[in-house]
Formats: C-alpha cells, sequence, structure tokens
C-alpha cells in the first residue's frame, strides 16, 4: 500500500514513452490531415489517406495508454490536470471524432467527399493545436489546492501556450510531410519535398520561441535548471545536438534522401522530449505535484508493470508486423483494381 | 439549484449521454467481429463463394461502425478525468490497472489487426488474414471482459481498503478486485446482448433482401439472393439459440443483483412498501419517488416473490426500508427495465417464429417473419441501452456502491466549461453518428454482391472504382 520512489520513476518514464509513441506515430498522421489541404483533390489526396489508413487506429491508441496509464499509475495527477486542461481536452476529443471517422466516410459518400476532407484537416488542426496548448498549459504551472485543481477554466489560455499550440501544429506537420516523402513518389513526393521545408523551418522557428519564452515564464524554476553551472554543461547538449541534426535534416532534404529525414525528425522529437524532462523532472505538475507525490501504491504500479513487460513487446512486434504488410509506397500497387 | 448542482447535474448528463452513444457500436462491433470470423472460417473450410461475399459486405460495415466505437471510446477515457476527477483520484489506484490491461491486451490488439483485416487480404494470404480477423474479434471480446470488470467492481466493489489519501487501494489479491460478485453475470449477459443485438441486425438486412427479392421475383439461385438467405439463416438461428439464454442469463443476474443492490431491484420492480408476506408482481404503473408509491399500478399478487425468491410468500423488503436519500430515481429504473424485459421477450418470440417456418421449409417465404425480422432490428439496441440505464441510474446515488457518492465524484469544474461541452457533445454526435448510421444503412441496402471486391486498397482512385461507387451513389 505504499508508494515505492523506484517504481514511480520507472512508471513516469513508461508514461513518458507512451506519450512520445503517440506524439510521433498520431504525429504523422495528424501532420498529413494538416497539410491535407495543399494537395491536389484526387490521386494525390487518397495516396495522402492511404499512406496512413492501415495504422491511424493503432497510432491513437497510444493516447488512450498515456490517459488511461496516467489515471492507474499517477491518478493525482490525472484527477488534476484534467480538469486544469478542460477545454483544450475536450476540443481534442471532438476533434479526434471528426478526423477519425473521416478515413471511413469520405470513401463512402464521394459527393460529399470535400466535406469529409475539410472534417478531417479541421479535426487534426484542432486536435494537434489542444495538444499544444495542453504542454504550454503544464509548462506555465497549473494551480493546485489540496487535491484538486484550483484555477479557473480558462487559465491554460496565455500567449505561450498558443505559442506552444501553433509550434505542435508546425512540429506535426513537419512529421507528416517526412512520412509523405517516406510512402509516396513521383508528383506527390515533390509536393512532400517542397511542404517538408516550409514546415521545418516553422517547427524550427517554433522550437526556438518556445525554448526561450519557456526561461521566462514567472514563477517557475526553468532559468535556474537550464542556465546555472553546473546544469548548464549537462543541459545545454540538448539545443547543440538539436542544431546538428537541424543541419543533417536540411542536408538529406536537399539530397532528397526518402526515410531519412522522417527518421531525423524522430530524433528532434526525442530531444524535444529530453529537454521537457529537463524542465519538469522530479514534478508531475510541474511546481506543484512531484511524481512520487501523485504515484499510485507500490500494489497498482507492480500489477500494471508486470502486464506492460509482457504486452509492450508483443504490441511493438505485432505494430512492427502491421507496418511491414504494408510497406513500400502507397503509388506502386496503382491499379490494383 | 446551486451552481456546483448544475455543473454535477450536466456533467451527469454529458457522461450518460456519451456512454450511450458509444456504446451503441462496441455492442456491435463484437457480435460482427465475431460474425465475420466465422464467415471467413466456413469460407476457408467449405471454399462457397457465399461466404467470402458476405464476409466482403460485413467488413465494410464493420469498418465504419468500429471508427465510430474507437473515436466515441478515447472520449469515455478521458472523461474520467475531465468530468470525475475526484472519482479518478480515489479509485483510479484500484479501477486504473485494470483499464490499463484493457489498453494494453484489447485495444491494441483490435488496432493493429484491422489494417490487415480491412485491407490487408491480397498481401499476407488467406489463412494469415484468418488469424487477423480473430485477433480483431478476440480483442472486441478482451476488450469486454476488462471494461465490464471495472463497472462491476464500481457495483459490487471487493478486495479493497482505504489509504491515508483517501483512496480505494487493492487490499490483497487483484483476483479479488477483478472477479468481483456481480462480475461474470454482467460479462456473460452483456457479451449475449451484444450477440444477440448483431444477429437482429443482419437478420433484419437478410429479411429486407428476400422481401425485395420475393418481390421481384429474382431467380433463387442468383448469388445476391443466396447471400441474403445464408445471412437470414444463420441469423435466426442465433436469435432463436441465444435470446431463451439471454434470459435466463438475464435472471440469473437480476438475482445476483438482489443478493449485493437490493434498493436497485427494488426499484427495478417498483416495490416502495415492504412485503412480508410476498411481493406482488407490478406488471405496469407511474412510480413518483415523492409520493413513494407507484400509481394505477397492475399488478399480479405474489408472483414478484416468486420470480426473485423463488416462494410466493417470501417477504421481500421495500425501498422504505433504506434511507430515502439513497433511493434512485425509480420512474427511469422501473421504466427502462420493462423496455428491456418486453424487447427480450419479442426477441425470443422471433426466434420461435422463425424455428417453426423452418420446421415447415417456409423460412425464406413466409413475408409477414420477415416483415417482423425488419421491425426487430434495431431492437437489441435499445433493448441493450435500456438495461445500461436500469443498471447505471439503478445504482445512483453511488458511483462506488454504498462507498462513494456520485456528487461527491465530479470535477470542481465551472458551469460554463460544463455546459459548452455538452453542448458541443450532443451536436457533434448526433451529426457525425447519424451521418454514419446513414452510410451504414445505406450499406445494408445495397447489399452484399456476387464477387464482392475488397475493400479497395491503396490506392482508392476518386474517379475509379472504390467501395463507395457501389453504394450506387456515383455512376
Amino acid at each position: 500500500m505504499i508508494v515505492d520512489p523506484t517504481l514511480a520513476y520507472i512508471w513516469a518514464f513508461i508514461i513518458a514513452f507512451a506519450v512520445f509513441m503517440y506524439v510521433v506515430m498520431d504525429g504523422f498522421d495528424l501532420g498529413i490531415g494538416i497539410l491535407f489541404p495543399a494537395f491536389g483533390v484526387g490521386e494525390e489526396r487518397d495516396q495522402a489517406m492511404n499512406a496512413i489508413a492501415p495504422v491511424w487506429d493503432g497510432n491513437e491508441t497510444w493516447l488512450v495508454l498515456g490517459g488511461g496509464g496516467l489515471m492507474a499509475a499517477f491518478p493525482l495527477a490525472f484527477a488534476i490536470l484534467m480538469p486544469a486542461m478542460y477545454p483544450p481536452i475536450i476540443a481534442m476529443l471532438l476533434g479526434l471524432v471528426f478526423r477519425g471517422v473521416a478515413f471511413e466516410f469520405r470513401w463512402r459518400d464521394p459527393r460529399h467527399r470535400a466535406f469529409w476532407d475539410f472534417a478531417f484537416t479541421a479535426g487534426s488542426l484542432t486536435a494537434a493545436l489542444a495538444q499544444g496548448i495542453v504542454l504550454g498549459a503544464l509548462l506555465q504551472g497549473v494551480h493546485v489546492t489540496g487535491r484538486a485543481y484550483g484555477g479557473g477554466w480558462l487559465d491554460w489560455l496565455s500567449p505561450f501556450s498558443l505559442l506552444t499550440g501553433a509550434g505542435t501544429v508546425a512540429a506535426y506537420a513537419l512529421l507528416g510531410s517526412c512520412w509523405l516523402i517516406f510512402k509516396t513518389e513521383g508528383g506527390a513526393q515533390a509536393h512532400a519535398y517542397r511542404l517538408a521545408r516550409i514546415a521545418g523551418v516553422a517547427a524550427a522557428l517554433a522550437v526556438m520561441a518556445v525554448s526561450v519564452a519557456t526561461l521566462f515564464i514567472a514563477g517557475a524554476d526553468y532559468q535556474h535548471r537550464w542556465l546555472t553551472f553546473p546544469n548548464v554543461l549537462f543541459a545545454a547538449q540538448v539545443p547543440l545536438l538539436v542544431g546538428i541534426l537541424s543541419v543533417a535534416f536540411w542536408w538529406a532534404l536537399l539530397r532528397k534522401k526518402e526515410l531519412m529525414p522522417f527518421l531525423l525528425t524522430l530524433g528532434l522529437y526525442l530531444l524535444c522530449f529530453a529537454g521537457l524532462g529537463i524542465s519538469m523532472f522530479p514534478y508531475i505538475v510541474p511546481g506543484a505535484v512531484k511524481i512520487v507525490d501523485a504515484a499510485s501504491p507500490a500494489a497498482s504500479q507492480v500489477f500494471m508493470l508486470i502486464g506492460t513487460a509482457i504486452m509492450v513487446p508483443l504490441i511493438l512486434s505485432y505494430t512492427a508486423w502491421s507496418y511491414w504488410v504494408f510497406r513500400g509506397k502507397v503509388g506502386e500497387s496503382a491499379g490494383y483494381h | 439549484m446551486t451552481a456546483a448542482e448544475t455543473a454535477l447535474l450536466l456533467a451527469r448528463f454529458q457522461f450518460g449521454f456519451t456512454i450511450s452513444f458509444h456504446f451503441i457500436f462496441p455492442s456491435f462491433s463484437i457480435g460482427l467481429a465475431s460474425y465475420l470470423m466465422v464467415l471467413e472460417g466456413l469460407w476457408l473450410r467449405t471454399g462457397k463463394p457465399v461466404y467470402l461475399d458476405l464476409f466482403r459486405f460485413w467488413v465494410k460495415i464493420f469498418a465504419v461502425a468500429f471508427a465510430m466505437g474507437v473515436v466515441s471510446g478515447i472520449v469515455m477515457s478521458y472523461q474520467f478525468g475531465t468530468n470525475w476527477s475526484v472519482f479518478s483520484d480515489k479509485a483510479g489506484p484500484v479501477i486504473g490497472p485494470l483499464m490499463a490491461y484493457e489498453v494494453l491486451t484489447a485495444f491494441f490488439l483490435e488496432a493493429g489487426f484491422l489494417g490487415v483485416m480491412l485491407f490487408g487480404m491480397k498481401r499476407v494470404g488467406k489463412r494469415l488474414h484468418f488469424a487477423a480477423t480473430c485477433m480483431v474479434a478476440l480483442g472486441t471480446f478482451i476488450s469486454a471482459f476488462w471494461i465490464l470488470s471495472v463497472n462491476s467492481w464500481m457495483q459490487t466493489p471487493t478486495g479493497f481498503a482505504m489509504n491515508a489519501q483517501g483512496q480505494f487501494v487493492v487490499a490483497g489479491s487483484w483476483a479479488a478486485v477483478i472477479f468481483n460478485p456481480s462480475f461474470p453475470y454482467r460479462l456473460v449477459h452483456t457479451v449475449i446482448a451484444a450477440y444477440l443485438t448483431t444477429s437482429l441486425v443482419v437478420g433484419a438486412c437478410g429479411a429486407w433482401h428476400l422481401l425485395r427479392d420475393n418481390r421481384a421475383q429474382v431467380d433463387a439461385t442468383q448469388a445476391s439472393h443466396q447471400a441474403a438467405r445464408k445471412m437470414f439463416s444463420m441469423a435466426m438461428w442465433m436469435a432463436a439459440l441465444v435470446a431463451p439464454v439471454q434470459i435466463l442469463a438475464g435472471d440469473q443476474q437480476g438475482l445476483n443483483t438482489l443478493e449485493h443492490q437490493p434498493a436497485k431491484v427494488l426499484a427495478m420492480e417498483g416495490d416502495f412498501d415492504p412485503s412480508p408476506d410476498g411481493a406482488p408482481l407490478i406488471l405496469f404503473g407511474l412510480p413518483s419517488n415523492a409520493d413513494g408509491k407507484v400509481h394505477y399500478k397492475i399488478e399480479i399478487p405474489k408472483a414478484g416473490s416468486l420470480i426473485l425468491k423463488h416462494d410466493p410468500n417470501a417477504p421481500l423488503q421495500g425501498l422504505k426500508d433504506f434511507p430515502r436519500d439513497q433511493w434512485a430515481p425509480v420512474a427511469v429504473v422501473f421504466w427502462s427495465f420493462r423496455v428491456m424485459v418486453g424487447l427480450g421477450l419479442a426477441m425470443l418470440g422471433l426466434g420461435l417464429w422463425s424455428l417453426v417456418a423452418r420446421g415447415r421449409r417456409k423460412l425464406y417465404d413466409w413475408t409477414w417473419l420477415h416483415r417482423a425480422a425488419i421491425v426487430m432490428g434495431p431492437a437489441g439496441f435499445v433493448a441493450v441501452i435500456a438495461g445500461w440505464i436500469t443498471t447505471e441510474v439503478g445504482r445512483q446515488p453511488w458511483t462506488i456502491y454504498g462507498l462513494l457518492r456520485t456528487s461527491q465524484s465530479a470535477s470542481p469544474l465551472a458551469t460554463p466549461a460544463v455546459a459548452t461541452s455538452l453542448v458541443a457533445f450532443v451536436i457533434v454526435y448526433f451529426a457525425v453518428f447519424g451521418i454514419g448510421v446513414w452510410y451504414i444503412l445505406k450499406l445494408m441496402e445495397k447489399g452484399p454482391q456476387p464477387h464482392e471486391p475488397e475493400m479497395a486498397e491503396a490506392p482508392i482512385r476518386s474517379a475509379g472504382i472504390t467501395p463507395a461507387a457501389q453504394m450506387g451513389s456515383e455512376p
């Protein structure tokens, strides 16, 4: 019945892993949704849709694992954060409704396909923006009273959270365009290269802006974490590596590499995650609740850890198999019928 | 009403609305996934094209229903935190792990193999494709297992203790939590309900095409007609065999509820007053919590005790044996229960009728049977929702029965926030899922085609042969 700190940190890592998996996997299909209006009506849109149709559902399941895992392993954090983020979370859920059904509905009703394509984009954009806003609202701090959220219902809304929202949209668009570079060929691929350049610049600017703005959040200790000696020796590695990977990414785009831009973007996402870790650890609600203080009893965490240790490798295996089944360019099987 | 009470009421409306809409889809897809598994298995075994035609026809409908189930389900998992944060904090250490297991063992399984099931037959071959179909069906069942365990624990909590922070924590074995007293009954009753619901939908679809073919005097050897016959026959077998089993399962769950949640059963029966000499069976009436009685009631003396205690003279408690602030809204529970039971009896009747028709070799000829099957097509959904209303409203005022009140479970949210989200859910759900159901009906109306094409795989040409074109809405 007692909290075990080691277990709590293991679970914080597992939740972070689930969120990371969600962000990169649903990130590229949300990104394709965001870019959808840029694609030509007809074959290019159909190709973009088919590049994700068999896998989007599995990608989104990581979101449920992140939320469900948070409730199970850190119920107090779940109970504080969800009401604090109420409007953006509800907006995200409704956005996901629209884009999720659009995958099926656009094929069922050609006369209204333009509408479902719009719903696909609007839903993806809303979900991405809302997720970014939640991130910003988390970093700027949440008002906690006792074991509950103590703030107002619009506390999440700030210039900073809107900035992180916009940054997330750009970052997802980048990931989506890189996935399309990998999965398409010909005209669609050339278009994806162009979009990746635009999204890449936008995402880079957004990451820089968010990083700098984070340091100036009032009442938080982010300057101490990032800029004081000796923290800076460790923390400075993150922006340094971001710079290196960004240059490599640009080189890969110019050299027309197909998989490399996607992999390098994943690397950049991982570094951003590391940056978040530096900003937050050991808190789960920044400045208010520590990981160990929000943790479930060891009995709950051990029980889930057993299942996670068995199931996650299995899940990763059959997910990989499913991607393998649908490998190759979506354009290659043209004339399949 | 205070602002907090208004916010609570809105949050309850929102949960009730979103869960009712959501559960329509799994109650269909649990049964349909198993049906698809049977169809594909029969096709592999017999090689008869009719099974493949039916598989490819129903898998398209499955895809639409499943997508709606997924997106409305994600809403549910987050709503625990957004609207019921106090409940999440207190119950999270016990039910959170069960829900995490549902994600790990069921949701990923369904999602991981769904892509292959829908799009991958040509890519992986028949046997591996069949394995993927089986995995999706298994996933839907495992999902039911975990979520019903969670729900049952909230109804009949066992195996827990309280910690210093006021949280429910596991006291010993997780098996005591998972296999709580009402879980086996609820699992059986719910899964059978899903099978019955699906068989009624399949039966209605088959009956529709039989009526149409018979009117147009279609050649009975035509493939599409053979498919309509096959699905009608399979569905009527299912209804005839499973409806009686379901009535028995429901009776057993009722007895289990009487043991663990007597006040709920008393609300279902409308028994406000204790009956020391045997309770009547109130067939109909207008229950009133305020008056503490059922107005205009029609009752059979002693029959209530006969059903619940298997002894006409056995005494039965009344709601007045419980404090008034622990009464559920009796009218809702009383009537939703009667809707469920009435439809269950109608399903039994349909199944028996089909057996008679089958015995006389008129299964494909009796047009009134076909019409009845069409009318009964949505009955499963109505019965399922009515059943859930009975059990969920009937356990009020508790979220964790006898331990945590609904009024003490909600998030500290501002009323405008909940009001806005409720309106948004109502508009979006009716629009989006209404359209989705309409697409499903259009697909059903078109019916299975000979050599039904597979779900189009990449790339699907906008102007070419698409599944949408088969709806006949495009030249």
